[in-house]
């Protein structure tokens, strides 16, 4: 029933890895890939409000009406935002520039909503710490994994520096959308064939990993398997 | 005039939100798999972003900025957004059922799209005139139905075929035919 603390970090780092395994996030994870500096200086940002937010949230969950849950939780991740934008504009301005309206848009990230409804709100303070900070660094990891491929092959750069060979050889499409959506593409697809490809398949659409679940009206559009969704949104709510 | 045309192409084509800017990728991917249905969410976007940005942006010009509090945008916006979507979805579902019927049910999925959520800031970032940021966000939303029910023509060829390698399969496949179709915004936005 109880996982261990342990367990709590590491499952979202591969087996729960939020935009791999999970497939949340995906705006944020095809954009700001493009380079290594936007996506640790995105992935950061989005870890530090997470683990903030589902900190506060887990802390209040017995206090926020089950009713209005919602807006009470955009209200406090939109809080964590606005300062993390805040302090970004004041001590690194060249990441304000490169990252420009995605650092305001992690208010509307996936995973940070999604991992409120579906472990924070149910689960201790330090469980909660341990899963935010875990599924930040799975989101930084998967985001830095796909920017190295992006930025190494699509500028032949790593941070902005040429790197011997591949800056002769390298192909500036991987850095348009185009590579974001290719590597991203093949990315889950390995991570699926490294799993056992069950994973991936099976939460790929389904209602349960989508924020809006819990508000929406309209799950029969949104997974056509919906029995299917059921079972594994139950399963996550008891492991 | 030239302005305006100008300013709804390049939202619809050249900074197209879904396949250039790579915004709103969840009702993309999730709400693409039938025609009818990528129809339905591309308009309800489109109606909600246009909607949002008659809404924030004098909320911007005449509340927020008088009082000097404009760190308050991504706060404010946020709530005024989710606020609309559930109340116009009330309304709907009492004056207009039909309409109910066959927008509705999208309309709670995109209470926190960011597509919608951009399309505001960007509006008040780009320093536009109230009429500029509505037709913005109009070309805006039909850029999103235009890729959205382009590629559910794509996709319905590609689902579930036995010829698709199997880790391949479902997403990653879907993934990949998205980069193909981005490709045909690039010509749009050469940079």
């Amino acid at each position: 029933m109880k996982q261990s603390r342990l367990q709590c970090f590491l499952k979202g780092l591969l087996t729960e890895n939020p935009t791999l395994v999970l497939v949340l996030g995906t705006c944020p994870t095809i954009a700001k890939s493009n380079t290594l500096f936007n996506a640790l200086g995105l992935g950061v940002c989005t870890a530090i409000v997470l683990i903030l937010s589902n900190v506060v949230i887990s802390a209040l969950r017995r206090v926020i009406p089950d009713k209005v849950r919602i807006p009470c939780y955009i209200l406090i991740i939109a809080g964590f935002v606005t300062m993390i934008q805040m302090s970004v504009h004041a001590f690194l301005p060249t990441l304000y520039e490169s990252l420009g309206a995605f650092i305001a848009l992690i208010v509307v990230n996936c995973i940070i909503l999604g991992r409120a409804e579906m472990f924070a709100s149910k689960n201790g303070v330090l469980d909660s710490l341990l899963d935010g900070a875990g599924m930040g660094v799975g989101f930084i990891l998967s985001l830095s994994a796909m920017a190295l491929i992006r930025e190494l092959f699509g500028a032949g750069q790593l941070f902005g520096y040429d790197v011997p060979f591949f800056a002769a050889y390298h192909f500036p499409i991987l850095q348009k959308t185009f590579g974001g959506f290719l590597v991203f593409g093949i990315m889950i697809a390995v991570v699926s064939a490294v799993t056992g490809g069950k994973a991936p398949r099976r939460r790929s659409f389904d209602c349960a990993s989508c924020p809006n679940a819990a508000v929406c009206s309209g799950a029969a559009i949104c997974g056509e398997s919906d029995t299917a969704d059921k079972t594994d949104k139950e399963e996550g709510a008891q492991t | 005039m030239k302005e305006y045309i100008l300013i709804l192409f390049a939202a619809v084509f050249a900074n197209n939100y879904v396949l250039s800017k790579t915004l709103g990728i969840c009702p993309f991917l999730g709400v693409s798999k039938k025609f009818n249905q990528a129809l339905g969410m591309g308009v309800a976007v489109t109606f909600v972003m246009v909607l949002a940005t008659a809404a924030t942006w004098p909320i911007q010009r005449f509340v927020l900025d008088p009082l000097g509090v404009g760190y308050l945008q991504t706060i404010a916006f946020i709530l005024v957004i989710a606020a609309l979507v559930q109340f116009v979805e009330i309304i709907l579902k009492r004056f207009i059922p039909s309409l109910h019927r066959s927008l509705g049910v999208y309309l709670p999925l995109i209470t926190t799209n960011c597509a919608v959520l951009d399309v505001a800031i960007a509006n008040i970032d780009a320093e536009y005139t109230f009429f500029s940021a509505l037709l913005n966000a109009l070309g805006g939303g039909v850029g999103f139905l235009f890729a959205m029910v382009m590629f559910a023509g794509v996709r319905s060829r590609l689902e579930d075929d036995e010829r698709v390698p199997r880790p391949f399969r479902g997403l990653p496949v879907t993934l990949i035919a998205a980069a193909i179709v981005s490709l045909s915004f690039m010509a749009f936005n050469l940079k």
